[in-house]
C-alpha cells in the first residue's frame, strides 16, 4: 500500500484547498481549478480502490500524530474507495453537464461561489465517505448541508430562495436529531470512535444496562439521515429543491449528497450499532414500512405530475424507497442490493435532470409536457440520454436499474412471508408505475414531428395561460433555440456519451461490481 | 363592491342596441301617421314601437344576493382558502403533538442515562479522557487542555468547524451580496436615514475599539495559556468591528478594510491554517518527526501548532463576524 495510504486524507484536503482558493479567483480560474480538483481525486481514488482491492483488508490512517481514539482518524475499505471514486465521477460529468446553462442560470460575478460550494460539498461527501470518527462526520454533515443549501439559492429566483429555505429547516431538523443521537450514544458508551463505539454497544447489548437509550439512539441517529436524504414522510422539500434549482445542482443533490447521507447511515448500522443490534432493534422493520410506501406514493406524484423535472425530482423520492426497503429487508442480499442501487440510482438520476435540460432547451425553455411533445427530434442527444435513463429506472435489461430490481427481487424471495409477499408486490407495481410516466414521457418526446402541426395552436393556448418563469434566463432575455446538434454542443454530447456508457457498464458488468460491493461490505465490519 | 357597481355590471350584460331589422316599406302618409310611425308636426321622425328588449329588467334581491356572492367566491378564492385554512389547523395541531410527543420521549429517554457527574459513568471514565488530562501537557504544550484538544487532537475536526464558518459567509455573500458599483450609484438604500456621526457613540468607540482589539488579540495570543482561543478572541475583534463601523461608517471602515483586504485575510488565514494542518496529519500519519517544537509550557511561544493555528482562526472569525453583519447591513463589504 505505501504512499497510497495517504490518498484519501489528500483527497479530503485538496478539496478544501480548493474551496478556499477558489473564494479568491475569478470566474474562469475557479472552474479551471474546480475541473481539475475533481480530476485528481478521481485519479487518487482510483489508486486508492485497486490499492484496497489488492491488499484486501481495512486500512486505518491516523490524522496526525496522536492514535485513534484520541485524535482522528480515517478509515478505508473497497467500499469506501469505490464510493469514493463513483462519486467524483458522477461530480465531473454533472458539473460539465450543466456547464452551458451557467451563464442562465447564475450570475456571472456570482458563479466563483458556486465552484466554492462545489469543491466543500466534495470534500464532505469524500470525509462522509472515509471518515471513522462520529464528529468528524457531524462536522461534515453541517459542510455538506450549508454548501447544499447554497447549491440551491445561487439561481436567486423566488422559487429556488422558497426551496433553499425549506431544504434548509427540514436538513437542520435532521442534523439536530443526529447531532442528539451522536451526544446520547457518547454519553452511554464514552466513546466517539466508531470502533470503541461497537465495543462499548456490545457491552451494553450483553448486560442489559441502557437498552431504552440505546434503542432511542439508534431511532435518533436513523430519523436524523432519513429526513435528510428525504425518506417518505420527510420528502416534501425534496421536489422544488431538485426542480428549481440549477441542472448541476439538482444532478449533485439528487444522486451525491442524499447518497453521501445514506452511506453514512450503512456505516453507523454497520459500524457504530453492529448491523444485528439495529436488527433486533425492531427499527428496520420501520424503514421497510415507509421504504414501500415511499417506493408507490412517489411514483404516485410523479405520474400526476407536469412538469419534467419534478417529475424526475418526484421518482427520486420513489428510488429511495427502493433504497429504504433494501435496508429494512435486514439481510447481507439487501443491503447489497441498496447499495448497488445507490450506484445505479446516481448514475441514472444525474443523466436524467442532465439530459431533461437539453430538452426544455429545445422547447422555447418550458418544461411542460404539451411544449416538450416531439423535442427529442430537436436534440438528439439529450433524447438518447433521456431514452437509456428512463430504460434503466424502469428495470430493462443490460442497463443498470435491471440489475438492481434484480437484486432486490432476489434478495427478497429469501425472507418470510411476511416481508416477502409485501416486498415483491410493491416492487412489481412500482415497476409498473415507473413504467407509466417515464414510458408516457419518452413516447411524448419522440412523438413525430409531422403531427406537431396540428398540436400546436392547442400547446401555444396552454403555454400562455401556464406561467413558466423559468421561460425567462436570469437577465430577463428569453431563451430560444429550435434545434441543438452535437456540434453545437459538444461538451454536454460528450458527457451524455458518458453517461450512457457509464449505465450499460454497470447493467454489463454487475457481477464485478456486486463481487466488489460484497467485499466492501465484509471489510466494513 | 358596492350596490351601484353590481347594477352597473348587471346592465353591461343586457344588449343596449337593437338593430332594427324591419326593411323601410313606403307608406302614405296618413297610414303612417294612423299607424303612429310618423308625426306631421316633426315630419320625419320615426316613431318606435316599444320593444321587449327595451324594458330594463331590474335584479330582484334575490338574484343580486347570489351575484354578490358569486364575486366573493371568486375574487377571494374561497375554497382554496377554506382548505388551507383546514390545512393550517391540521398542520398546527399536528405540529404540536409532534413536539410534544419527541420531548416526551427525550425526556424519558433522558431517565435511563447515566447520571450527571458521576464518576463511574462511561462519558467519565473512558481512556480517552485519562490521556487528555494526564498527558495533555505533555504532549501539546499547552496549559490550557482545551485548546490542545481541540486545536492538536482533533485539528482535523476544528478544521472543518472553521469551514462552516467560511462556507456560511460564502452563502450569505450569494444571497446578498451586491456589485459595489450598483451600491455606489444607488445612494438612495435605508442606510440613508440612520443617524450619522453620533457624538456618544463615536466618544465611546474611540475609547472602547482599541481596548476590545488589544483584548482579542491577547485572548487569540494565550489561547494556549488561558480560557479562550482563536474562536473567542476572533469574535472579540469582530465585534470591536462592529462597533467602528456603527460609529464610524462605511466609508472610514473601508479605508483599512474592504472586500479585497477581506478576501487576501480570509484566504491567508484559511490556508495557513490548511497548510499547517496538514502537515502535521502527513508527518504524524507517516511516522516522520515534524519539527514543531512544543516550547517550555506557560511560555507565550508555545504548544506546537496550537499559535499559528489560533492566529489563523482569529481572522477568520472576526472577518465572518464583520462580514455577517456589512452584508446584512449593506450588501457588500
Amino acid at each position: 500500500m505505501g504512499f497510497v495510504r495517504n490518498f484519501p486524507a489528500i483527497s479530503i484536503l485538496i478539496c478544501m484547498f480548493a474551496a478556499i482558493i477558489s473564494s479568491g479567483l475569478p470566474r474562469k480560474a475557479a472552474r479551471l481549478l474546480n475541473t481539475l480538483v475533481i480530476l485528481a481525486v478521481f485519479g487518487l481514488s482510483l489508486t486508492t480502490f485497486i490499492g484496497c482491492l489488492q491488499l484486501g483488508e481495512p486500512v486505518v490512517y491516523v490524522m496526525g500524530i496522536f492514535p485513534a481514539p484520541w485524535g482522528n482518524e480515517i478509515r478505508f475499505g473497497v467500499l469506501e474507495s469505490g464510493m469514493a471514486l463513483f462519486f467524483s465521477i458522477i461530480m465531473l460529468l454533472s458539473i460539465w453537464g450543466g456547464r452551458h446553462k451557467m451563464k442562465d442560470e447564475v450570475a456571472r460575478d456570482k458563479e466563483f461561489l458556486y465552484y466554492v460550494f462545489i469543491n466543500l460539498l466534495f470534500s464532505s461527501l469524500l470525509a462522509l465517505v472515509y471518515t471513522n470518527d462520529l464528529f468528524t462526520a457531524y462536522v461534515f454533515v453541517e459542510i455538506n448541508t450549508i454548501s447544499a443549501c447554497g447549491l440551491i439559492v445561487i439561481r436567486e429566483n423566488g422559487r429556488t430562495i422558497e426551496a433553499g429555505v425549506r431544504y434548509m429547516i427540514m436538513s437542520l431538523l435532521g442534523s439536530g436529531l443526529l447531532l442528539l443521537g451522536i451526544m446520547m450514544t457518547y454519553d452511554i458508551t464514552g466513546h466517539l470512535l466508531m470502533s470503541n463505539i461497537k465495543e462499548a454497544v456490545g457491552g451494553i447489548v450483553s448486560s442489559g444496562e441502557s437498552l431504552v437509550p440505546l434503542v432511542v439512539t439508534i431511532a435518533l441517529l436513523t430519523t436524523g439521515l432519513c429526513i435528510k436524504s428525504a425518506l417518505f414522510p420527510f420528502h416534501s422539500w425534496l421536489p422544488d429543491a431538485y426542480g428549481y434549482s440549477t441542472v448541476s445542482s439538482a444532478a449533485i443533490l439528487s444522486s451525491l449528497v442524499s447518497k453521501g447521507y445514506i452511506f453514512l447511515l450503512i456505516k453507523i448500522f454497520y459500524r457504530v450499532i453492529g448491523f444485528d443490534t439495529v436488527k433486533s432493534s425492531r427499527l428496520l422493520n420501520v424503514l421497510f414500512v415507509f421504504g414501500l410506501i415511499a417506493m408507490i406514493s412517489g411514483s404516485v406524484s410523479a405520474i400526476r405530475e407536469n412538469d419534467i423535472r419534478r417529475m424526475i425530482a418526484f421518482s427520486s423520492i420513489a428510488q429511495i424507497g427502493y433504497i429504504y426497503m433494501g435496508f429494512g429487508m435486514g439481510t447481507r442480499a439487501g443491503m447489497v442490493a441498496s447499495i448497488f442501487h445507490i450506484l445505479s440510482h446516481a448514475a441514472t438520476k444525474s443523466m436524467l435532470f442532465i439530459s431533461a435540460i437539453g430538452l426544455t432547451d429545445v422547447s422555447h425553455g418550458s418544461r411542460h409536457f404539451i411544449d416538450l411533445t416531439g423535442s427529442a427530434h430537436r436534440n438528439k442527444i439529450a433524447g438518447i440520454g433521456f431514452l437509456t435513463g428512463s430504460l434503466s429506472m424502469v428495470g430493462i435489461p443490460l442497463f443498470s436499474g435491471f440489475i438492481s430490481k434484480l437484486q432486490f427481487m432476489d434478495a427478497a424471495v429469501s425472507l418470510t412471508y411476511a416481508k416477502m409477499l409485501p416486498a415483491l408486490i410493491v416492487l412489481g407495481i412500482s415497476t409498473i408505475l415507473n413504467a407509466i410516466y417515464f414510458m408516457k414521457t419518452v413516447l411524448r418526446i419522440y412523438m413525430p414531428i409531422e403531427k406537431l402541426g396540428a398540436n400546436r395552436a392547442q400547446a401555444d393556448v396552454v403555454t400562455n395561460t401556464v406561467a413558466t418563469p423559468q421561460r425567462m434566463g436570469i437577465n430577463g432575455v428569453v431563451i430560444e433555440k429550435e434545434r441543438i446538434t452535437l456540434r453545437e454542443e459538444k461538451l454536454y454530447g460528450f458527457v451524455i456519451h458518458l453517461f450512457v456508457i457509464l449505465n450499460i457498464a454497470l447493467g454489463v458488468c454487475s457481477n464485478t461490481i456486486l463481487d466488489w460491493i460484497r467485499a466492501g461490505i465484509d471489510m466494513f465490519s | 363592491m358596492t350596490q351601484d357597481e353590481i347594477n352597473e355590471m348587471l346592465k353591461a350584460k343586457e344588449p343596449n342596441t337593437v338593430v332594427n331589422d324591419e326593411k323601410p316599406v313606403k307608406k302614405s302618409g296618413f297610414k303612417s301617421w294612423y299607424e303612429g310611425e310618423n308625426d306631421i308636426l316633426y315630419s320625419n321622425l320615426k316613431m318606435k314601437r316599444a320593444y321587449e328588449d327595451h324594458i330594463k329588467k331590474e335584479p330582484t334581491l334575490k338574484e343580486h344576493e347570489i351575484e354578490v356572492a358569486k364575486v366573493r367566491y371568486d375574487v377571494f378564492d374561497v375554497r382554496k382558502n377554506t382548505e388551507l385554512k383546514a390545512f393550517n389547523w391540521v398542520y398546527k395541531v399536528s405540529a404540536v403533538l409532534f413536539c410534544v410527543a419527541l420531548a416526551l420521549a427525550l425526556v424519558f429517554t433522558v431517565s435511563y442515562l447515566p447520571p450527571v457527574g458521576d464518576p463511574g459513568t462511561p462519558a467519565n471514565s473512558s481512556i480517552v479522557e485519562q490521556r487528555y488530562i494526564e498527558n495533555g501537557l505533555t504532549e501539546t504544550g499547552a496549559v490550557n487542555i482545551v485548546s490542545g484538544i481541540i486545536l492538536t487532537y482533533r485539528a482535523f475536526d476544528t478544521f472543518g468547524e472553521t469551514n462552516v464558518l467560511f462556507i456560511a459567509t460564502c452563502c450569505v455573500m450569494c444571497m446578498l451580496l451586491i456589485d459595489e458599483k450598483i451600491l455606489k450609484a444607488h445612494k438612495d438604500t435605508d442606510s440613508k436615514y440612520e443617524t450619522k456621526r453620533d457624538d456618544i457613540l463615536m466618544m465611546t468607540a474611540k475609547v472602547l475599539c482599541p481596548i476590545i482589539f488589544i483584548f482579542g488579540i491577547y485572548v487569540i495570543l494565550n489561547g494556549q495559556l488561558s480560557p479562550g482561543g482563536g474562536f473567542s478572541g476572533g469574535a472579540i475583534m469582530g465585534a470591536g468591528m462592529i462597533l467602528f463601523v456603527s460609529a464610524f461608517g462605511f466609508t472610514k471602515t473601508q479605508r483599512f478594510f474592504d472586500e479585497t483586504v477581506y478576501k487576501i485575510a480570509k484566504i491567508t488565514a484559511l490556508c495557513m491554517y490548511g497548510l499547517i494542518g496538514s502537515y502535521f496529519y502527513l508527518t504524524g500519519a507517516n511516522g516522520i518527526n515534524n519539527h514543531i517544537p512544543l516550547g517550555i509550557p506557560g511560555h507565550i511561544l508555545s504548544g506546537g501548532i496550537i499559535l499559528p493555528i489560533d492566529i489563523a482562526v482569529g481572522i477568520e472569525v472576526a472577518c465572518t463576524m464583520y462580514a455577517f453583519y456589512a452584508l446584512f447591513r449593506r450588501g457588500g463589504l
